[in-house]
């Protein structure tokens, strides 16, 4: 194996693009060396990214929208207090990967490429509609975070492209954005069900929405019909049972050792019903604690 | 395969080693420069016996590779207690509460307990739970870590 610290992106792409067998590129590397470890994926060349200047930086642009570079941990995420009020759901799913010691080094571009369709910190990027800039031999690209995982274990990154920063767009007013997730305990496990709901207010009135499901597809699911289902209406009781409908119909969730297709899909329901509550009410202004975000709580 | 010539920090000390690119910081720490009070309990990030700071942030040593470490500040258990062999309040708590039983998983627990009052010098038990909860012991239940570190906190916020 190859070890290589390049110190622009175009030069970590280069090796890549140029390499004849197995490549990764290095963030936080909490996924990669226990692939390493287990032998699942041994690269030929290992590109450790966090050499790269401004890679572990958090900007907030002039906009009001935030760049996130590639190495940002998830500690990193809720030690940043404007990011934490703005985005409070992107941060609290990516502070639900693994314990205090995997905060201190994994990433929300190493969780999007790791591709898992059960990843805690995709959701909130795709409901927040965070776009990726990418690097490649063709050059630099914007992609929007929805397009880019491709089934478990897959993206849509080309040969040589690597993720470079996430950015999330600017909150704006009257904004929320919440995420949870369902697990059989209380920490260290992976979601049987992820649900992401990020939306906008006029007055009590819901104006935007996008909401996502992780865990009950092979990829994140940006489900149109939950959004169609609460715009225009004040989140009622009627509102909140047509989203659920919505999350159940649009699940199409496997059984596993974590989790029956049935009940998957009821939690999907239940999951959208909870976190759009959650939303609704940080985009009211008041700021109810939802999930736990860790990196925020310590 | 060659190998990488690491100039790094460990406890203060400049320190320096050659690693195979595959090997982890923790083979590097345990098999090059000897220090093997940090764990290997799993290899894949669950366990946090292996646990280290690395500038400053809890890390799992073995899902840090040793080439990582060049130019980065580590510190281990082995730094925890004074050069004198003064024991840190976390150390002497975790006797006097009998907060382990084999040891295994302590040099890890306690590296992550001497971060977490760092941070934050009067946790809550569901604090510490949570901020311990990547750090697994077989032996004591947790309840006697747990009070162990909340003694430790409160006798190091009294000294402060």
């Amino acid at each position: 194996m190859r070890y290589h610290s390049p110190l622009t992106f175009e030069a970590a792409s280069r090796v890549a693009a140029g390499a004849s067998g197995v490549t990764r590129f290095l963030a936080g590397g909490t996924d990669v060396l226990v692939q390493l470890r287990a032998g699942s994926v041994t690269p030929d060349d290992l590109i450790d990214l966090k050499r790269i200047p401004g890679v572990g930086s958090i900007t907030r642009e002039g906009d009001g929208g935030w760049t996130i570079g590639a190495a940002v941990s998830g500690a990193a995420l809720g030690a940043t207090p404007g990011l934490v009020s703005d985005w409070p759901g992107v941060v609290e799913g990516m502070g639900l990967v693994g314990s205090t010691q995997v905060q201190g080094r994994a990433t929300l571009a190493g969780n999007l490429c790791n591709g898992s369709p059960a990843a805690d910190g995709v959701p909130g990027l795709v409901a927040a509609g965070a776009t990726a800039t990418v690097v490649g031999p063709e050059g630099r690209r914007r992609m929007a975070i929805a397009d880019i995982p491709a089934g478990p274990g897959r993206t849509a990154l080309q040969p040589g492209e690597v993720i470079a920063a996430i950015h999330l767009p600017a909150r704006g007013a009257q904004g929320g954005d919440a995420y949870e997730r369902f697990i059989p305990r209380t920490e260290m496990d992976i979601a049987v069900v992820g649900c992401a709901v990020n939306l906008r207010l006029d007055g009590d009135t819901i104006v935007e929405a996008r909401v996502a499901l992780g865990a009950v597809a092979p990829t994140v699911l940006l489900v149109e019909a939950c959004a169609q289902a609460i715009v225009g209406t004040r989140l009622d009781e009627a509102a909140l049972d047509a989203l659920a409908g919505a999350a159940r119909a649009a699940a199409k969730p496997i059984s596993d050792k974590r989790g029956t297709a049935e009940f998957r899909t009821h939690v999907a329901g239940v999951l959208a019903r909870r976190v759009a509550v959650t939303a609704y009410t940080r985009a009211k202004g008041s700021r109810a604690q939802g999930h736990r975000a860790k990196g925020a709580a310590q | 395969m060659s190998k990488i010539h690491v100039t790094t920090t460990v406890n203060g000390d400049a320190v320096d080693f050659l690693a195979d690119p595959r090997e982890t910081l923790l083979d590097c720490l345990r098999d090059h420069l000897g220090l093997t009070g940090s764990k290997e309990g799993c290899g894949t990030g669950d366990c946090g016996a292996c646990s280290v700071r690395l500038d400053g942030v809890l890390v799992s040593s073995c899902l840090v590779l040793g080439v990582e470490a060049e130019g980065r500040s580590i510190e281990t258990i082995e730094g925890m207690a004074s050069p004198d062999g003064t024991l840190h309040p976390l150390q002497r708590k975790f006797i006097e509460h009998a907060a382990l039983q084999c040891g295994f998983c302590t040099p890890g627990i306690l590296v992550a307990a001497k971060a977490l009052l760092e941070e934050n010098p009067d946790p809550s038990e569901s604090e510490i739970r949570y901020w311990l909860a990547g750090n697994l012991c077989r032996c004591t239940g947790y309840d006697k870590i747990i009070r162990a570190v909340q003694d430790a906190a409160a006798e190091l916020r009294g000294a402060a």
